[in-house]
Order: C-alpha cells, then sequence, then structure tokens
C-alpha cells in the first residue's frame, strides 16, 4: 500500500494517547463504583444472614428490646433485639439536631445578614476550626468534662443518651452552619433591597424573606448533620456507657448502632450469631445512610420546584 | 409588638448564640492545649507506649499516622486524579453520569465505621492482608476518594473554557490539553484540597479500629528493609495510629496516667490537623501566586 495513504489511515499518536487517557480516567471512575456496589454488596449478605441463615424474624429483630445474642431465651430464641440500639441512635441524633439547629441557623444569619465583616473575620474560621478536630478528641473531651459534669448535676454515671447529645451537638454544629450561610448567601440580594424598601426591619426581613427563601438548603443542612450524627462511632462511644438496654432516661447508659458495632465486632466469631446479628446493625446503617440520603435529593428537588 | 423593639432583641439574640459558639471552641481548643501542652516532651514524642506503667510515650503511634497517611495518599491521590478528570473533562450528561454521581455521593455520606468494616471484612479477611498498615491505607483510600474526587473535578471546572481550547487550537489531544494546561492551572486548589483531605485522614480513628488494628508492636528504627517484620517501613504490620490510640486508651487503658496521655496525644493531634489546615491555605496561596500572574 501506498506509504502516506497507510500513515494517513493509522491512528496519530495523539489519538492513541487520548484513548489511553481516558480509558485510565474512566478505570479510576470505574473502581469509585465497584467499591459502592462491593461495600453494599459484602454488608447486605452478611447482614442478611441473620434473617436467612439463622431464621430470626426481621419484625422481633427491631422491635424486641432484649440484645444477648450468644444466650437463648425460655423457647429456645437467641435473643437478638435491635430496638435498644435504634431508640440510642435516634434518640441521640434527633437531640443533636434539635440543639444544633437554633445555633446554627442564628450564627448563619449573624454572618450573612448582621456582620458579614465579623462573620467572616472570627466566626468562620471558628467552624472551619470546629470541622477539623477529630472525632476522637470530641469523645475524650465529652469522657473527662461533660460526663463528670453530667454526674455532678444529675447523678448517676453521666455516661448516656445526654452526653453524647452534647458531643454530638458540638460536631454536627460547624456541618448545619456552614450549609445555613451557603443556603442564606445564596438569597438573592433584591429579595432584601425589595422587602427594606417596605420599610420592614431588618430582622422583619430576615425572619419572613430571607429565611423562607432559604428553607430548602437549610434543611439539607440539617440533614446533613443528622446523617452525620448518626453514622459517628468513636465520639458516641466513649461517653453513651454501652449499656445494650433501652434507655429508662437521658442520663441511664444505653447504646447506638455504631457504638455497639465498635465495641463488638472484634469480640465475636466469624459467622456466628452474634457475628452476624452485629453485621445486620451495619446493614441497618446503611441503608439509614441511604434514606438521609434520598431526603437530601428529595428536599433539593422540593426547593426547586418553589423556584 | 414594636417592629424596632424586635428588631434589637433578634439582633441581640443572634449576638449571644455566636458568642456561644465561639466561646464553646475558645474553651475546647483551651481545654486541649491546657491539659496536654505540659505533658508533651521530647520523651513523650519519641517513647513507645506503656500497657501497664505510667510514663509511656506515643513515639510508634506518631510515626505510625504519618506513615498510614502517606500510604493512603499514594494511593487515594492518582485515583482521584484520573476520576476527577472523568468528571470534568469526559463525563457526558447521561444515566452512566448520573450513576457514578450517585455512588460518589452514596460513599461520601458512609459512616466511617461501615467503611472500617468493609476494610475488614475484604482487605483484612478476603485478601489476608491481616490487621496491617496496607489494610488501613487501603480503607482510608475508600473513606477519602469521594470528597478528592469532588475537590479535584471542582478545581478543573474552575478552569476558563478558553485554556482547553487554546490547547485543543494546538492540535493537542484532549488528554494532552487536561494533562499540559488544566491541571497545571488547577494545581494550587487540588493540592489545598488534597492537604485538608490528609488533615482529615489523620484524625480518622474509625475505620482504622478494625483495618490497621489495635496494637502497636515494636519498632527497630535502624533496620528500614521493608521486608523485615519489625522494620518501621513494613506495611504488613499492625499499626495504632494516634487517633485510635487515644481511643483505646480512654475506653479499654488500664494505664494510671491514661487520662495524662490522651491529654497529650489529643494536644498532638489537633495541633497537627492544625498545622495541615493553615498549611493547605498558606501553599495554595503561594503555588497560586507563582503560577498565575496576580
Amino acid at each position: 500500500m501506498d506509504p502516506i495513504r497507510e500513515a494517513m489511515l493509522k491512528k496519530s499518536r495523539s489519538a492513541k494517547l487520548e484513548q489511553r487517557g481516558k480509558l485510565i480516567s474512566l478505570l479510576c471512575i470505574s473502581l469509585i463504583v465497584i467499591v459502592v456496589v462491593a461495600i453494599f454488596f459484602f454488608v447486605a449478605s452478611k447482614g442478611l444472614a441473620t434473617f436467612f441463615q439463622n431464621k430470626i424474624n426481621l419484625w422481633s429483630f427491631l422491635s424486641k428490646s432484649v440484645w444477648n445474642p450468644s444466650i437463648k431465651d425460655a423457647h429456645g430464641n437467641p435473643e437478638v433485639g435491635a430496638l435498644p440500639m435504634i431508640v440510642g441512635s435516634f434518640g441521640v441524633t434527633f437531640l443533636s439536631a434539635i440543639i444544633a439547629t437554633p445555633f446554627a441557623v442564628g450564627a448563619g444569619i449573624f454572618m450573612t445578614e448582621i456582620s458579614r465583616k465579623w462573620g467572616q473575620k472570627i466566626l468562620q474560621p471558628v467552624i472551619e476550626l470546629l470541622v477539623g478536630i477529630p472525632s476522637v478528641v470530641y469523645g475524650f473531651i465529652g469522657l473527662s468534662v461533660i460526663v463528670p459534669f453530667i454526674r455532678h448535676i444529675f447523678g448517676g454515671t453521666g455516661f448516656g443518651i445526654l452526653a453524647g447529645t452534647f458531643v454530638l451537638f458540638v460536631m454536627i454544629l460547624p456541618t448545619v452552619t456552614s450549609m445555613t450561610v451557603d443556603a442564606l448567601k445564596a438569597v438573592p440580594r433584591h429579595y432584601r433591597e425589595a422587602s427594606l424598601a417596605l420599610g420592614a426591619t431588618r430582622w422583619q426581613t430576615t425572619y419572613r424573606v430571607v429565611l423562607r427563601a432559604a428553607i430548602p438548603g437549610i434543611l439539607t443542612g440539617i440533614v446533613f448533620g443528622m446523617a452525620r450524627a448518626f453514622g459517628e462511632a468513636l465520639a458516641v462511644q466513649m461517653v453513651i456507657g454501652n449499656a445494650a438496654l433501652l434507655p429508662k432516661n437521658l442520663v441511664s447508659p444505653a447504646s447506638t448502632l455504631t457504638s455497639v458495632l465498635t465495641s463488638g465486632i472484634g469480640n465475636t466469631v466469624m459467622g456466628s450469631l452474634d457475628n452476624n446479628a452485629l453485621w445486620s446493625l451495619a446493614l441497618l446503617l446503611l441503608l439509614m445512610s441511604l434514606a438521609f440520603n434520598l431526603l437530601i435529593r428529595w428536599i433539593g428537588k422540593k426547593g426547586e420546584l418553589n423556584k | 409588638m414594636n417592629p424596632k423593639v424586635a428588631d434589637k432583641i433578634a439582633t441581640t439574640v443572634l449576638y449571644i448564640v455566636s458568642g456561644i459558639i465561639i466561646i464553646i471552641l475558645a474553651s475546647l481548643l483551651g481545654y486541649i492545649l491546657f491539659q496536654g501542652l505540659p505533658h508533651i516532651s521530647w520523651h513523650f514524642l519519641t517513647s513507645p507506649a506503656q500497657s501497664f506503667e505510667a510514663g509511656g510515650g506515643i513515639g510508634i503511634q506518631l510515626f505510625n499516622s504519618f506513615y498510614l497517611l502517606l500510604l493512603a495518599m499514594l494511593i487515594s491521590t492518582p485515583i482521584s486524579l484520573g476520576a476527577g478528570i472523568y468528571l470534568s473533562e469526559y463525563a457526558k450528561k447521561n444515566w452512566l453520569t448520573d450513576v457514578i454521581r450517585t455512588s460518589i455521593e452514596i460513599l461520601s455520606s458512609l459512616p466511617s465505621v461501615v467503611v472500617g468494616l468493609f476494610g475488614f471484612l475484604i482487605f483484612v479477611l478476603q485478601f489476608k492482608f491481616g490487621f496491617s498498615i496496607l489494610s488501613g491505607a487501603l480503607a482510608l483510600t475508600v473513606f477519602n476518594l469521594p470528597l478528592l474526587t469532588r475537590n479535584v473535578e471542582d478545581s478543573l471546572r474552575g478552569v476558563e473554557y478558553e485554556q482547553r481550547e487554546a490547547g485543543l487550537a494546538l492540535g493537542l489531544s484532549r488528554w494532552e490539553t487536561v494533562l499540559h494546561v488544566v491541571i497545571p492551572e488547577a494545581l494550587p486548589g487540588i493540592i489545598t484540597g488534597m492537604i485538608l483531605g490528609a488533615g482529615r485522614v489523620f484524625g480518622e480513628a474509625a475505620a482504622l479500629i478494625y483495618t490497621a488494628g489495635q496494637s502497636a508492636p515494636a519498632l527497630d528504627f535502624t533496620d528500614w528493609n521493608p521486608a523485615n517484620i519489625a522494620s518501621p517501613l513494613n506495611p504488613f504490620r499492625p499499626a495504632e495510629t494516634l487517633a485510635v490510640h487515644i481511643w483505646k486508651i480512654n475506653s479499654e487503658g488500664i494505664q494510671p496516667d491514661a487520662v495524662a496521655v490522651s491529654a497529650g496525644a489529643s494536644a498532638v493531634l489537633v495541633l497537627a490537623v492544625l498545622l495541615f489546615n493553615l498549611g493547605a491555605r498558606y501553599f495554595g496561596n503561594r503555588l497560586f501566586k507563582k503560577m498565575t500572574a496576580s
């Protein structure tokens, strides 16, 4: 064949490079997708074994309140009731979100509406620093300050949902605040101008106009914070007391899904019912994080429609 | 109520709320530093930990943390670069890209304890790496990948489209344009994100308890052959990091000076993370100044 024609029909060096580059980047991204699928597959296959292999009833798993997988009850059924952990997890999550929300929204309004200068200079770095502090450090402070404090005031051991709530409150505060700030900043300037031009005070403008417009963003921030609180393991495990009992009040030792997982997985034999039951808790955790994700998407969609 | 009075009250309340947040942070940092700093000494930073007696240090844990961080970043940086390039340069608007984005979102919102358990199942048991630095580094990679990828993608997207057109007009392929034109310009952002990611990895513990293990065997710091079991560089030895150490001595430790040790270790950890954050800003700004005309 004509050498020129051959050279024209062959792929150029650049085209080959391009193909190789695209392939490399595609491989990297598929790796991430494969990891996600693998996480779900492996955790689900382990977690479902409790129900299919060990024949535990799903409903009794979710609703019974005695967690003692290695001991059988009067009917010869192992006692795997995850209710105490579920109550504990939801308890600390909701309580910490309820406390954190007013602080986060307040700080957000301060940073965007009242004093941008001080917000930028002081609050912004403060919040960035709070994000950076590792969770074990929060746990350690909870253990050495908050738990004795609660013990001093309410009596008892001091460990419990209240201590966990305080630790989580500080942990999720920066997340919720920074997302609230983003949501408030995204409200167009002319909304504020229109309201002020009508003679509204700054607070009326903030409360009646800016906050209403920013609600989807603020809600997303709160749900993000809740997802973080729900999945936080070590800081909570250090202060909650780790007793797999249904909490009677806020200052009695309790446990969460994550705390039981961190303290339990190492002490059980792979493939035994104790171990499978723990994996079911992990699966529950995974599904809840998925649910939070869906909730965030739903809020995002709703927020878009309103605009 | 008079709107003006309401405005005054609301403003005061907001000042108080912001003040409380600042007081919380100040007392947190103050507590950690005042409790921890007096305990930090050269001996504390370099000597091995004690299980039953007072006077233990955090030398091995500190080294483990840095080594693990290095390995984790070595594995996750190239992968996140490739993935970020795909998302910003090649991804089309179709269902496949939607699936990819959703899975990255899900991965980034997974609790770190679930990532740790996955690492335990796959790297420790399935691949038979055991409780080792390598398992820990891989688990941290899983934990860190989505955030790094998003950071790379955002940095690349921040580059003007004209830059790409200029590269393409010179006859470069898209891949070459990305490599030689887009990435250099996005580098400050990418590096800032990497350092922030490193800070997050440095303080992570939940993903490591069941992957890198909770024990720190004695190391021989004169032996730098990675194949020897006592060598600090051996990636197949169990390695308790600083963050795991704090958790361990607080939840099951029996040292008489556990509180002092964990205060000191917390101070070191917080200072390290602060350094990472400040370093990220400093390097980002310097690089940006060096590489652009501003």
